[in-house]
């Protein structure tokens, strides 16, 4: 008895949408462990939303339809991006609308509209954020794409559920490439999603301000729908990683047993995840914005030297 | 083991010595550069290891432990104690843009890849594939010797480079005839303490182990 | 009626137009629709001409016996025509539409007859070099187009700055049109042995059996030719002039549509006149195209002018219509047929997409700048409330060329991606190495297309008002104006969300040009899914990606204000600081500012900030003067020395003009002694 895929896909998109915050609570738990602090439990992140969704929305008189649309927008983009990665099972129906390439254009969306509201207001602060955001990604492109690229060329497709299913049902093979390529994500990734050492994500001054600064202004139910967002992206970033360089687990088709398993092993993973990267997190400091394309550029480097690695080596 | 996951170690090593070229490259501290070359040095002496299990040339066991005593123990400590005892603990070094020095990097590996092409295609050992590695790390090691300006930074180059050659060596080969890896590591260590005396001159002379202040010994202006 | 007939048509409706337009002279309030209708009208003609031989695959050829006796005019159109005169077609039907509102603000300051009329010669121009079979027609027609878009850019001539930003345009051109007649010299001379004169039509050029010396001399003559007028780097630098100085329809149809003319050119010499080639064209094609679409969007990201920054952003595209030209080549030459049919179709795609978003863009811009008599975006801001339609259609245009999904950007993009991915299938280890470094730099060149149009919204749409001057009464601008864009605002969309069907069209011309086709790959799972290559490979589907999009859009919005929920404005947040002030925003500079840090060693910045306090206080200042130069390098290596040599060259010719009778006299006497001894 197997599931349709129709409902595989709702499946998981509501797997995401409703565990999203528990992850950043989990990373939150591990942060305050590691730096000897008691942690607001793993439920908080789902109080945070609640209580910003109660709240009224306070908006700047110069505020234009892009500072109200943008919420929604970048909520809507990353639901698609989420019924695109195969989190529990590649029988996907909506896996087939964007390939690898198609979904980091898509993490660009989100970008480019949160940029455009950080401007909308007028202040200092939002093109702050929003000029040094793009700065950060601008750089982070080549690096990603490289990333990209060197998986892809292991299973000959930019195709996410196609990876998954070479890599998870071919033959065990140690490919150096892949190992390069997993350290250039990492760094890329850690970018993306503003983490230490790029940006500060529990942070509110000016000086080390890159996500905060432009979603500043944001309150009420913009503010959780912006807050949601950006826990949804984080998971999401994890489960591409998952996906592209340790997708066993991953269910082929819709028998409910393997969707299961498939999902606690996403979970396991998630939560094995999350404490690299707080370990990461925790041991690095966060460099000043003129530093980082350096580090850019050893991702890009990295990614390079896994992809030259597999023509030359495999 | 199986024959092929022997040669996926060695081609796994093989990354891994590029990478911690490049890594020399980019490091700017002393002692991170030091334990760089230590992993480069313990990375090639297990390759050597396991090349040497694999094709069954079994000189090539004492090569790797050779390696590993001299490159991974014995070479590092004497720098170590040098850096301690001219009090030049934690300097870090001004190095020439580093986005620079990575894409000439980058292009000196694809070169290199392309020059061993034909050597490539005609050869019949398992390690063919680790040629271009081997030349690019020389490269990488000359390159590292261009851009410092700190004279242990540019001994760890040219250490660097004798790695890649040897490397080499074991890639093309199946490694060198006994006689004349026992000399090239006498070589080595005569080479590490004739440096120790140099950098001691350097030292009392210009206060600093910083070769860019040899320029002051130009005659004209 | 054939589509040949109704091309032919179109192209006299226009002259016919431009002729008699003096006629209305007079009563200029008349001669702005009429003309711009006339137009339309020849543009649609000339669209419908093009998508019919698109896609029924025609090829029909005619003789005219224009011209000089012996030597008439030959024209053709086949599926390549066809698509260039549906590009052109498009974007011009579009202008049209928008100019009838756009000229009638220039009634009143001056006559605007000539601009109309050198509007339609224009147009009539391009069509014909698209339709031209023989290289006489095309050089005649090339010049008629350069001729007329030189007047145009002239229009506005009271401003130094515009009368030197035409002389240059009008330079670049003309050697380029050297360049082009030199290689059309050289495939008719060897296509005749030099013997008789019907070397010059293209056929006789398809016939010919070129000496790879030959045929490579041929084919970087037309290259160069064709470069310059499409402003690859180094020749770009009349674009930034030119496109700011010309009125903003003239420069969305010049940037729309001339700089296609040129890629038509390269596609006809390279794959159809020339056909055989080896590898290394395409790889300076190719190299050529990275170096435009970086350098173009680096100096894109540094202007202030919106104009300018439009313009530069030309070159950047035209780059990267070149990478997938010259990916399509290398794959050609090493006989792919199907990976090269890839790459040509993901360029030509580029090709329409950005005639359409740079069409739409410049045709904001003009709006802009009409309504606030503005250019500089520093003095702009907050725009996005007094002209509600030009902000949310310039976003169209803004969104479109960043290449963000449902848009049409993101397709062409995406496809070249997939030529470059291909790379493992190449033969030469070398190439299958450095084709994915050039993915990277097309990469590299998207993100930081899309820094600096979030920039040129910003900073003009969004915020509060910068700058010292007052800009009052900003108001819309009118239907017609609002007409053209919306157009192609909505033919952006409907490229991005249905391009199954464009690909299908587009799949004629690689079939006539290389024998490949990916028709039958690319639309194997139905008209929702775009599988270029194979559908494990990669598949993109538009329509899913606008509709799961608009639908959790639609279904969270409304979710969330069934609450009844009230929204309440308040001041600016400005951390009790109370003093906050419009001047304090982000600049357009000031947006620029980290990536001119890390990227600026590609060009010549001088930065220099000055304090100046009162009675010489160390630290309060009493203001700051912050002075920023940018300047291109190709000027000082490449421009400047040329233009010195040849100022030095003409003063030691200029030596020969004494002045005194007597040494004019002695030239006579010493050439009459000459021509004695040598023929006496």
């Amino acid at each position: 008895m197997s599931l349709h895929p129709l409902f595989i896909e709702l499946l998981q998109v509501a797997l995401l949408i409703a565990l999203a915050p528990a992850f950043a609570g989990w990373v939150k738990i591990v942060k305050c462990r590691l730096q000897g602090r008691t942690s607001p439990g793993i439920l908080q992140p789902y109080r945070d939303i609640r209580r910003l969704f109660i709240k009224d929305v306070v908006l700047a008189q110069n505020a234009s339809w892009i500072f109200r649309f943008t919420p929604y927008l970048i909520f809507g983009v990353t639901v698609l991006a989420g019924g695109i990665i195969p989190l529990i099972s590649t029988d996907l129906p909506l896996a087939d609308t964007a390939d690898i390439i198609a979904l980091v254009m898509l993490f660009v969306i989100i970008r480019f509209f949160t940029a455009l509201a950080g401007m909308d207001i007028g202040t200092a602060f939002g093109g702050m954020g929003s000029s040094r955001e793009m700065m950060v990604s601008a750089l982070a492109e080549p690096a990603m794409l490289m990333a990209v690229f060197t998986v892809s060329l292991a299973s000959s497709s930019t195709s996410l559920t196609r990876m998954v299913v070479v890599m998870s049902q071919g033959e065990f093979v140690i490919r150096p490439s892949l190992a390069f390529a997993l350290m250039a994500f990492i760094l890329v990734a850690l970018a993306e999603t503003g983490r230490i050492p790029v940006d500060n994500p529990d942070t509110h001054l000016e000086l080390t301000m890159i996500h905060e600064a432009m979603i500043l202004e944001y309150s009420g139910q913009h503010l959780a729908l912006m807050e949601w967002a950006g826990m949804m992206k984080l998971t999401l970033f994890f489960a591409l990683g998952i996906a592209a360089f340790v997708p066993w687990g991953i269910a082929a088709g819709g028998q409910p047993l393997a969707l299961l398993m498939g999902a606690v092993l996403l979970i396991l993973k998630l939560l094995l995840g999350g404490v690299i990267m707080v370990l990461i997190e925790t041991g690095l400091a966060k460099m000043r914005i003129f530093r980082v394309p350096e580090y850019l550029g050893s991702a890009f480097l990295l990614a390079t030297l896994g992809m030259i690695a597999f023509f030359i080596l495999e | 083991m199986s024959h092929s996951l022997v040669v996926q170690l060695n081609l796994l090593l093989a990354a891994l010595i590029l990478l911690s070229s490049f890594a020399l490259l980019m490091q700017r501290r002393m002692f991170a550069i030091l334990h760089i070359f230590a992993w480069q040095g313990f990375f090639l002496g297990v390759s050597t290891a396991i090349i040497g299990y694999a094709s069954g040339v079994h000189h090539l066991y004492l090569s790797a432990l050779l390696t590993l005593a001299m490159k991974v123990l014995l070479l590092p400590y004497i720098l170590y104690k040098l850096i301690l005892k001219l009090k030049i603990r934690r300097e870090i070094e001004n190095m020439v843009n580093v986005p620079a020095t990575m894409m000439i990097g980058i292009a000196l590996v694809i070169f290199s890849y392309h020059l061993t092409e034909p050597i490539r295609q005609l050869s019949v050992l398992m390690t063919r594939a680790t040629l271009a590695v081997a030349l690019a790390t020389v490269m990488l090691g000359m390159l590292m010797m261009v851009t410092r300006s700190h004279a242990v930074s540019q001994i760890i180059g040219f250490l660097a480079m004798e790695n890649g050659l040897f490397f080499a060596a074991t890639s093309a080969t199946y490694g060198m005839p006994m006689v004349v890896e026992l000399g090239v590591a006498l070589d080595l260590l005569i080479v590490a303490f004739i440096f120790g005396i140099f950098f001691f001159h350097i030292n009392t002379t210009f206060d600093s182990l910083d070769v860019d202040q040899m320029a002051k010994l130009k005659e004209t202006d | 009626m054939t589509a040949l007939d109704i091309t032919g048509f179109s192209i006299l409706l226009l002259l016919g137009g431009a002729i008699a337009c003096p006629l209305l002279a007079r009563r200029e309030r008349l001669l702005i629709p009429v003309a711009f209708t006339l137009a339309a009208l020849a543009s649609g003609g000339v669209i419908l001409s093009g998508f019919l031989t698109l896609s029924q695959g025609l090829n029909s050829a005619a003789t005219i016996p224009l011209g000089l006796p012996g030597l008439p005019f030959n024209v053709r159109l086949d599926p390549l025509a066809g698509f260039f005169l549906v590009v052109i077609g498009l974007v011009s039907l579009f202008v049209s539409i928008y100019s009838i509102g756009y000229v009638r603000g220039y009634l009143g300051q001056r006559p605007v007859t000539p601009l109309v009329a050198f509007y339609l010669l224009f147009l009539a121009g391009m069509l014909l070099v698209i339709v031209a079979d023989d290289a006489y027609l095309f050089l005649v027609a090339w010049e008629l187009m350069a001729a007329a878009s030189y007047f145009l850019v002239m229009f506005e001539d009271e401003r130094a700055e515009n009368r030197r930003a035409a002389f240059l345009y009008l330079l670049v051109a003309h050697v380029g049109a050297l360049a082009i007649l030199l290689a059309f010299g050289v495939m008719a001379g060897v296509a005749t042995g030099y013997e008789r004169f019907d070397g010059y039509t293209f056929d006789a050029m398809r016939g010919a059996h070129l000496s790879p010396g030959w045929s490579t001399a041929a084919f970087f003559l037309a290259f160069f030719g064709f470069a310059a007028k499409a402003g690859v780097i180094p020749l770009h630098v009349w674009l930034p002039e030119a496109h700011p100085a010309a009125p903003s329809n003239v420069s969305a149809l010049m940037s729309g549509a001339m700089l296609k003319t040129s890629i038509y050119g390269m596609i006809r010499v390279g794959f159809d006149l020339l056909g055989e080639f080896p590898w290394w064209w395409g790889g300076i094609v190719l190299i050529f195209g990275l170096l435009s679409a970086v350098l173009g969007v680096l100096y894109a990201l540094m202007q202030h002018d919106l104009k300018r920054l439009l313009a530069y952003h030309s070159v950047e595209n035209i780059g990267i219509i070149l990478i997938g030209l010259g990916l399509s080549m290398i794959f050609t030459s090493f006989h792919f047929p199907a990976l090269a049919a890839l790459a040509l179709v993901a360029a030509l795609y580029h090709t329409l997409n950005h005639a359409l978003f740079k069409g739409l863009l410049f045709m904001g811009a003009g709006a802009v700048i009409q309504a606030t008599g503005e250019r500089n975006m520093e003095e702009m801001g907050g725009l996005i409330h007094p002209l509600p339609w030009t902000s949310a259609l310039f976003l169209v245009g803004c969104v479109s060329i960043s290449g963000l999904p449902p848009f049409n950007g993101f397709v062409s993009e995406w496809l070249t991606f997939q030529a470059f991915l291909l790379s493992p299938a190449l033969p030469q280890p070398l190439l299958r190495l450095l084709f994915p470094l050039g993915a990277a730099l097309l990469a590299l060149t998207g993100a930081l297309a899309a820094t600096c149009f979030v920039k040129a919204f910003g900073v003009t749409f969004l915020g509060a008002q910068r700058g010292h001057r007052k800009v009052e009464h900003v108001r819309e601008v009118g239907p017609a104006m609002r007409l053209g864009m919306t157009l192609a605002a909505v033919s952006c969309l409907a490229l991005g969300v249905l391009p199954t069907y464009a690909v299908g069209l587009l799949d004629r011309i690689p079939r006539q040009l290389m024998g490949g086709h990916i028709g039958a790959v690319a639309g194997r799972f139905g008209w929702l899914w775009l599988t270029p290559a194979s559908a494990e490979r990669a598949s993109y589907s538009g329509p899913l990606v606008f509709c799961v999009i608009s639908a959790v859009v639609a279904v969270t919005y409304l979710l969330l204000h069934v609450r009844g929920a009230s929204i309440r404005r308040a001041p600016l947040w400005d951390c009790g600081f109370e003093k906050i002030t419009p001047r304090m925003q982000y600049t357009a500079t000031a947006f620029a500012m980290p990536i001119r840090r890390v990227l600026g060693f590609l060009f010549d910045i001088r930065e220099q900030v000055e304090l100046i306090s009162p009675v010489n206080h160390p630290v309060m200042a009493d203001h700051i003067r912050y002075r920023l130069r940018i300047r291109d390098r190709i000027w000082g290596w490449l421009y400047a020395p040329q233009a010195k040599a040849a100022f030095w060259i003409a003063r030691q010719v200029g030596r020969l003009q004494q002045g005194r009778i007597q040494i004019y006299l002695l030239y006579s006497f010493v050439t009459l002694i000459v021509l004695l001894a040598f023929l006496g």
